[in-house]
């Protein structure tokens, strides 16, 4: 059985919402009522059926949509896809990591054909067929690995190893939560994380660096990371930030159900085999504060979470103007009562 | 991850080295993998099961089989023994997921490889890169008499005139002074060889000014045998006997439990263990410690260390 994809947008008109389904399996990140950073990495191996966890790439009901998204940002400012020279070998990694996780895990939607050095991809959600050469850039429409990322949902940065460190040389970001590819390529891994708050004085990026450069073929690991998006808009970049900065002043206590979005990035990081890299693809779920707090669970613990977020934490996640607004409209989702630890929505 | 794989062909390239191939036991295609990386054998040997690394020597882009090349080492624990005297083709074997501690460095304008013996494993994976790639690079090969320059005529199709040969039988040597010297921004070099070879290399580029990022080599250590002790895991109180020959992280796995590891060869830090007491001498072996982490007596890395006798406590 196939996916319904939905007919949404995440600009202007903003249609975008999730099916019950899509709610039920959103990846709520909070196990416990405090949040602080930690090193939350754990294997990315296959998680429940129907779960976001399920396959490497989660493809659901907004696939086309986002596809179409990324195709009207890149559009607008073709920058947010950089690939330094020395990356060829890694962009075909990633088309070949990609297109055979989605042809394994979603035959239904997507077909690869392989015959030596000539291949067939076939992508029936976005209607296309394409022969190429494996390791002929000349053969595809782009280069290898935005020919792939425009088709595969969520952000991908490809990490360059050298030098004990790992560089951010290689990028597709249209949904990302208000950093620059432009700015940040070509930046080792603590320069590129430089403006998070306190996580650098409590070692979390040595500790963070020294495991993934012992990331290992075949064995890929993912976290969860959060913040929040008033309306379901997925280009968030510092570069557009005329365009939606201005609607934290817009979120009132009777729209803040509707229009404030919790959005957690499902974080996960591949060893890359011909190059030696690592993609580190970053997918973007988001869910209004109304459509999770159906869920009593998640409704009591959200409201304790952001409560209680140290203020520096809600500065660098942009909440402050807004936070207040959900924190009193969630408070009169909470009695108070002990919430288990876990992260499921019952 | 373990992969099921056999020896499917044993290729006898001079006196005391073999070449293998390993193909996976279903058949099925295996992983490509980056110039310079290696993989980890588990060696059925009588007294248990020994891991080895050895580096890819064939081509990355072959999903039928990997090759790796062994010499034969008397005085050592065994598996390179084992594999030249006992195994057979056909024989079954577990071996790791490929992985890279020598990788090239990608921003290179020019690449020097440079492989002492059988340290020239590594630099076949990578001339193959190098040259697909198109880069411009260059090998020196120094071997014992010309019957070792077992792969010297794969490199040549590789390298063309840029391979160069020393027969030390004949009174060659590298000239690391020389050879190291007047080499343009952005070249890298590569070494895989021996111990006193790989100290040379280093001592020498650092006097010549050359900066550390760009004077890359390999060497795994075999852990060295020594007396008898017990390692004892904190968290479950499990007491394990380390044999004279076994490591202290082949003991551990054989007790059931698995500690992570990559290189087993000192060098990758993976296996790191903390030592909570120690009744003896920790004596280090590996080349990932720093002197103050060896003078804390608090850490210990269980693929080539060991401790005097007695017992050894880690938390575990």
């Amino acid at each position: 059985m196939g996916i319904a994809f939905r007919d949404e947008t995440f600009r202007d008109t903003f249609t975008y919402r999730n099916s019950d389904e899509g709610i039920r399996r959103f990846p709520f990140p909070f196990g416990l009522d405090q949040y602080m950073y930690s090193v939350n990495i754990e294997p990315h191996t296959a998680g429940k059926p129907d779960s976001v966890y399920q396959y490497a790439f989660d493809i659901d009901e907004h696939y086309i949509a986002e596809c179409r998204d990324r195709a009207i940002t890149l559009e607008k400012d073709p920058g947010r896809c950089i690939s330094l020279p020395h990356m060829m070998d890694s962009e075909w990694d990633v088309l070949e990591l990609i297109m055979t996780s989605l042809s394994r895990d979603y035959p239904e939607h997507f077909a690869l054909h392989r015959d030596g050095e000539q291949w067939t991809w076939t992508n029936r959600p976005l209607g296309i067929e394409q022969a190429f050469v494996f390791g002929n850039a000349q053969t595809l429409p782009y280069p290898p690995f935005e020919y792939i990322t425009r088709q595969t949902q969520g952000d991908f940065v490809i990490m360059d190893h050298r030098d004990g460190d790992l560089w951010a040389d290689a990028g597709m970001i249209t949904s990302q939560a208000d950093w620059s590819l432009a700015f940040d390529v070509g930046m080792s891994f603590k320069e590129w994380h430089g403006p998070v708050p306190r996580a650098h004085e409590i070692g979390v990026f040595d500790r963070a660096l020294k495991y993934l450069l012992m990331l290992q073929l075949g064995n890929p690991v993912r976290r969860l990371n959060w913040t929040m998006t008033v309306n379901p808009r997925l280009d968030t970049a510092p570069e557009t930030y005329p365009d939606w900065g201005p609607d934290r002043t817009s979120v009132t206590l009777d729209n803040v159900a509707e229009k404030v979005h919790l959005r957690v990035e499902l974080q996960a990081l591949f060893r890359l085999p011909r190059s030696n890299g690592i993609l580190f693809s970053i997918r973007c779920y988001m869910a209004s504060v109304g459509d999770l707090a159906r869920y009593p669970k998640w409704a009591r613990r959200l409201h304790r979470v952001l409560r209680d977020l140290p203020q520096d934490l809600a500065e660098y996640k942009g909440l402050v103007r807004y936070k207040p607004a959900v924190v009193e409209w969630l408070s009169r989702l909470d009695d108070g009562v002990p919430v288990p630890p876990g992260t499921d929505p019952e | 991850m373990q992969l099921d794989m056999r020896l499917s062909r044993i290729i006898e390239l001079a006196p005391g080295i073999r070449e293998f191939w390993l193909c996976r036991e279903d058949g099925g295609e295996l992983p490509t993998y980056s110039g310079g990386s290696h993989v980890v054998l588990s060696l059925p040997l009588p007294g248990g099961i020994q891991r080895n690394p050895y580096s890819l020597l064939g081509d990355p882009a072959d999903c039928n089989k990997w090759r790796i090349a062994v010499r034969r080492q008397e005085q050592s624990r065994g598996g390179s023994v084992w594999l030249h005297d006992s195994a057979q083709e056909g024989q079954a074997l577990k071996v790791s997921m490929p992985a890279n501690l020598f990788p090239m460095a990608r921003l290179g304008r020019h690449h020097v490889l440079i492989a002492g013996g059988i340290g020239v494993t590594p630099m076949l994976s990578h001339a193959r890169e190098l040259a697909r790639l198109g880069e411009s690079f260059e090998v020196h090969y120094a071997h014992r008499a010309p019957e070792f320059g077992v792969l010297a005529d794969e490199l040549r199709t590789l390298a063309g005139p840029d391979l160069h040969c020393y027969v030390e039988s004949r009174g060659e040597t590298i000239d690391f002074s020389k050879l190291l010297a007047r080499r343009p921004l952005g070249t890298h070099a590569y070494l895989c060889g021996p111990q006193g070879m790989v100290e040379a290399y280093h001592r020498i580029a650092s006097e010549m000014g050359w900066p550390d990022t760009h004077v890359h080599s390999e060497r795994f250590l075999a852990p060295p045998p020594g007396a008898p002790f017990t390692v004892r895991l904190a968290k479950t109180g499990k007491a394990i006997e380390v044999r004279r020959e076994q490591s202290m992280l082949e003991a551990i796995e054989s007790s059931g439990v698995q500690p992570p590891f990559l290189c087993r060869g000192g060098a990758c830090g993976q296996c790191e263990m903390e030592v909570l007491d120690c009744d003896s001498s920790l004596l280090h072996n590996d080349l990932f410690l720093s002197q103050a982490d060896r003078d804390s007596g608090r850490k210990i890395m269980p693929c080539v260390s060991r401790v005097t006798g007695g017992c050894i406590t880690v938390n575990l």
